[in-house]
């Protein structure tokens, strides 16, 4: 396990240093002024616009600016500063506590509701398909299950987040409509399932399709064979099985959150590290973009690491190979 | 699975003389052509499948809108908009009442309707490129990357990495900050630059797996070249997975797309989306819902189109359905 | 014969019947008849080898017997298992549950697929204890050990906390075996539990099997499709061909003078030091489909005897008993198996 541990850790570096370098010669190095793309309409005074030369030491050589960039990120949690002289670490350090939450939240919507919902599916399919019977369309709880995660899927995540809002928020008044004033969970119930729905869609198929899949197994015969009693197989056998897949899918969904929480957070008006993006992007102030940005992707490869960790954990093959 | 019974084995050529020995063969028989009737199969079965025609009429119809506008509408896009009339609800929820404007007005006064239908085309056009774009960077790479292996195998693995670390939209949406133009070749560039990822790496194994199989060992030995061998043995068989899992994707790149444009990084006006209308929608939809609700209902019934077709398709595929 | 369950059975009655065993699967509204009136009998301590090729029905016959053929797609349309009497089919799942592993345990052929990925050997043996016989986390993980150690896996002990994956084919299989013992079954069902390993690790399991079986003196039932590995253990084989018991008789009396054309092809196309002679001849053609098994005698269209006799093509032969040794001892299904008979005799 801790060879394991350690190559994973290894194999991250050069996909850190290469997400990186991309990010930063994309931004800093492409042909063109990169202060006044990253300005983009809005007019620059002079003296601002010598200040981000100067702040960005855009006039030395390519390899040196990226070696101080990456540093600063790495160890000095530098991601740069906004318009009005504002460090970005600091507006993440003030606004992270929020994303978290919102983050939990989604989170937990998607294990219990999206695998609720899958086993609910996988095992009306399995009924009606036997252990060998195949992905074929279950009874009424598969046809459901597949049926609402495909709508909520192909539903975008601002329509939905809007649909949302106008009904549950205004029309029905059950949730606040914006801001965190009720705290949590109150003011991160709606948010939370509206950046859930769609990937609580991905969980549930995937937790059905494993769980069908891990039914026709060979080990699965072999516990019915040994006598024990139907739960037994279904949960140790089965369900212990197909569990592994999801939880990892689950664990990379925090990349997702990342996404999701710039739409919800700014809809919601939940100020969140999303919310600073959401409003960067309304005054198009590429640093402090670009800047929180690379964060979200630093913590959204730890995440993945996390789950590779947690893979070797739960699943004994692959720690092995 | 021990012993299946030979349920495909009527479709197996009875050739004469097989030596049937006692010593059977357990199990698979996969040869040249059985993957050709696995598709023949799948098709038999699918054309079957309500679902499936469900999804190909919504295709075809949002095809003809994005290729075709002058079909649905008289209107160009941005077409005899007049101020004093924006923000018209439509008269009756009944779209086909014969009102003048049955989507009602935008913003700008512009008819709904030829907004909304010529909204289509960006998503559909961009959508279909970024797949070709990626389609096109992840065959050569996941064949180069499966068929050499080595030094060139690692280098483009790690790359592949590299990007797949970038989550899609997060991608995107840096690419484009700092991007100058924001048409469609900008957005296809900056979607098509994080969507190839999956597909390398799918096409690698394939590659892999049809590289090490007998016939291509066959086709070696017979002295056939390294082009030839790509060309003629390992790319028909490796590709079509890749392929269909760039189509049926095709409505998670719309998706983004319509995200991008709704955050503003993506397609500006006076440009015609759906994102564009909806991110104009945004601020007035409880008073104007219809603004929000008639693009979002075309959008999502595109990208359900696509996964309808998807859960078709791959139902029809697994062959431990029949 | 009696349906009624004796608690002390009559010697000499059979521990395991099959009795008119029909299987079908009807994957998306095709009916594939996979077993079509199998009979055989199993009696104490003995070894019964059901030889047959792949699609000839062996293995859903068998898994039939366990109540592992799933439903949908398969269905026993027609037929009882006995076990000392008790017919198993009629059973409500709940009762059947527990003949199984119990009374009669079965090993597969991949032992790496059959046997769970995620949890220790150890505890997959022990489980089989825990459940049924009810023992505690730490009794049952040594009577776990003991069986391990039974099967001949070195350092037991230590062994028992790995996961299948660490272990060689032939230890896979072991492990496999010392959980089908869990509980002294009276039957183990073993299918092709050979197949996938090396020729010197399956000369290894088949005698760890032979031994075992001695020593606890159950009714074995080996599926195999290859004469070579049953010739040694096996009192009895029964052939199966298209889901039917061909010819059912004492290895060696099979071996000597087969009384069913198929068996005689199938010994032609093996070689066999005893003929060292003679020519490899392969049975032409191939194994019917089961979704459409030829009308009369299945095996007439590849059947060299069955030229130009119209009956052959009509009339489905019966498995009738064609000479004695004892009760049941020689039977076939060939119309002409007296003609097949004397024929072999010929040749050895």
């Amino acid at each position: 396990m801790w060879r394991y541990a350690v190559r994973r850790v290894l194999q991250m570096v050069p996909v850190l240093l290469g997400t990186t370098l991309f990010i930063y010669v994309l931004v800093f190095a492409l042909p063109g002024d990169p202060i006044r793309a990253l300005a983009g309409e809005k007019p620059l005074p002079d003296s601002v616009y010598q200040a981000l030369r100067d702040h960005y030491h855009l006039d030395d050589p390519l390899l040196v600016q990226y070696g101080r960039y990456v540093f600063g990120v790495l160890f000095r949690g530098d991601f740069g500063e906004t318009f009005n002289g504002q460090s970005v670490g600091q507006l993440i350090a003030d606004s992270w506590t929020v994303t978290a939450q919102l983050a939990a939240t989604a989170w937990l919507f998607e294990l219990v509701v999206g695998m609720s919902l899958g086993v609910w599916a996988g095992l009306s399919a399995a009924r009606r398909g036997g252990r060998g019977g195949g992905t074929r369309r279950g009874g009424f709880a598969d046809a459901a299950v597949l049926g609402g995660t495909t709508v909520a899927i192909a539903i975008p995540s601002f329509v939905l987040a809007y649909s949302a809002q106008l009904v549950f928020g205004l029309k029905l008044g059950w949730f606040p409509t914006a801001g965190t004033d009720a705290g949590w969970p109150m003011s991160y119930l709606l948010p939370g399932m509206v950046v859930a729905a769609a990937e609580l869609g991905y969980v549930a198929r995937l937790t059905r399709t494993s769980l069908v899949e891990n039914m026709r197994a060979d080990y699965v015969r072999t516990a019915v064979s040994k006598g024990l009693p139907r739960h037994r197989v279904v949960v140790r056998h089965t369900l212990r099985n197909s569990l592994i897949p999801v939880v990892t899918y689950l664990g990379t969904q925090i990349g997702y959150f990342m996404a999701g929480s710039i739409i919800v957070e700014g809809i919601f008006n939940l100020p969140g590290i999303g919310h600073e993006i959401w409003l960067a992007l309304q005054i198009k102030e590429g640093p402090t973009i670009v800047g929180i940005v690379t964060f979200l992707v630093l913590v959204y490869l730890f995440a993945n690491l996390v789950v590779d960790l947690l893979y070797g954990v739960l699943d004994p093959r692959i720690r092995y190979d | 699975m021990t012993e299946t019974p030979a349920i495909r084995r009527e479709r197996d050529e009875p050739s004469a003389a097989v030596p049937a020995a006692a010593t059977a063969v357990a199990g698979g028989e996969l040869g040249g052509g059985a993957a050709a009737s696995l598709w023949r199969d799948a098709w038999g079965d699918l054309w079957r499948r309500p679902i499936f025609w469900l999804a190909m009429a919504i295709m075809l119809v949002m095809s003809l809108m994005a290729a075709f506008p002058g079909l649905f509408t008289s209107r160009e896009a941005n077409d005899r908009c007049d101020v004093q009339f924006a923000k018209r609800p439509p008269a009756s929820w009944n779209p086909f009442s014969g009102a003048d404007h049955p989507f009602g007005t935008d913003v700008h006064g512009c008819d709904y309707w030829a907004q909304v239908v010529h909204g289509t085309r960006a998503p559909i056009v961009i959508g279909f490129a970024v797949t070709a774009l990626s389609l096109l960077i992840a065959v050569t790479l996941g064949s180069l990357s499966g068929h050499y292996g080595g030094w060139l195998d690692a280098l483009i693995s790690r790359i592949t990495d590299v990007f797949f670390g970038l989550p899609l939209l997060l991608g995107a949406l840096v690419v484009l900050t700092a991007f100058p133009a924001h048409g469609i070749g900008a957005v296809v560039l900056a979607l098509g630059l994080f969507w190839w990822t999956s597909m390398t790496r799918l096409m690698r194994g394939q590659v892999i797996a049809v590289r090490d199989a007998d016939y291509v060992q066959a086709a070696r030995m017979l002295g056939a070249g390294d082009v030839r061998i790509m060309v003629r043995h390992i790319l028909p068989n490796a590709i079509a997975p890749v392929f269909v899992f760039a189509t049926l994707n095709v409505g998670v790149v719309i998706g983004s797309e319509s995200t991008l444009d709704f955050l503003g990084v993506g397609l500006q006006y006076p440009s015609v989306s759906w994102g564009l209308q909806l991110r104009e929608a945004q601020n007035i939809f409880v008073d104007y819902p219809y603004l929000l609700a008639y693009p979002a209902i075309f959008l999502t019934a595109t990208v359900l189109s696509f996964l309808l077709l998807g859960d078709a398709v791959r139902d029809a595929l697994d062959p431990r359905l029949r | 014969m009696t349906v009624t369950a004796s608690p002390n059975p009559t010697p000499g009655a059979p521990l395991l019947a099959v009795d008119d065993l029909h299987v079908e699967f009807r994957p998306r509204g095709r009916t594939v008849h996979a077993v079509n009136g199998l009979s055989y009998e199993l009696r104490e301590g003995e070894t019964l080898a059901i030889l047959g090729e792949s699609g000839s029905g062996k293995s859903v016959s068998a898994q039939a017997v366990l109540g592992l053929l799933d439903s949908p797609p398969a269905f026993i349309t027609k037929g009882e298992v006995r076990f000392r009497g008790t017919n198993l089919l009629a059973l409500p799942e709940r009762r059947r549950r527990t003949y199984r592993g119990a009374k009669i345990a079965m090993i597969f052929q991949d032992a790496l697929s059959a046997l769970n990925p995620v949890h220790r050997v150890g505890d997959q043996v022990a489980e089989m204890l825990r459940v049924h016989r009810g023992l505690g986390r730490s009794a049952a993980r040594e009577r776990a050990v003991e069986l391990l150690d039974r099967v001949r896996i070195p350092s037991a002990a230590a062994r028992a906390g790995d996961y299948p994956h660490q272990f060689s084919g032939g230890m896979r299989q072991r492990v496999m075996i010392a959980m089908a013992l869990a509980l002294d079954p009276d039957v183990l069902i073993a299918d092709e539990p050979t197949t996938a390993l090396d020729v010197t690790v399956q000369a290894q399991i088949m005698r760890l099997l032979a031994e075992l079986q001695d020593e606890l003196s159950m009714g074995l039932i080996l599926i195999t499709h290859d004469l070579a590995v049953v010739a040694d253990v096996a009192d009895r084989i029964v052939v199966m061909y298209a889901g039917r018991a061909v010819e059912e008789a004492y290895v060696e009396d099979l071996y000597a003078r087969p009384a069913h054309p198929y068996t005689e092809g199938l010994l032609a196309s093996v070689p066999r030091v005893d003929r060292r002679s003679a020519a490899l001849i392969p049975i032409p053609g191939s194994p019917p489909s089961l979704a459409a098994i030829p009308p009369g005698c299945p095996f007439h269209p590849r059947c060299p005897r069955a030229r130009g006799r119209e009956r052959c093509a009509t009339e489905v032969p019966e498995l009738r008993t064609v000479a004695e040794r004892d009760e049941a001892a020689r039977r076939s299904a060939c119309h002409y198996a007296e003609e097949v008979l004397p024929d072999a005799v010929r040749t050895s």
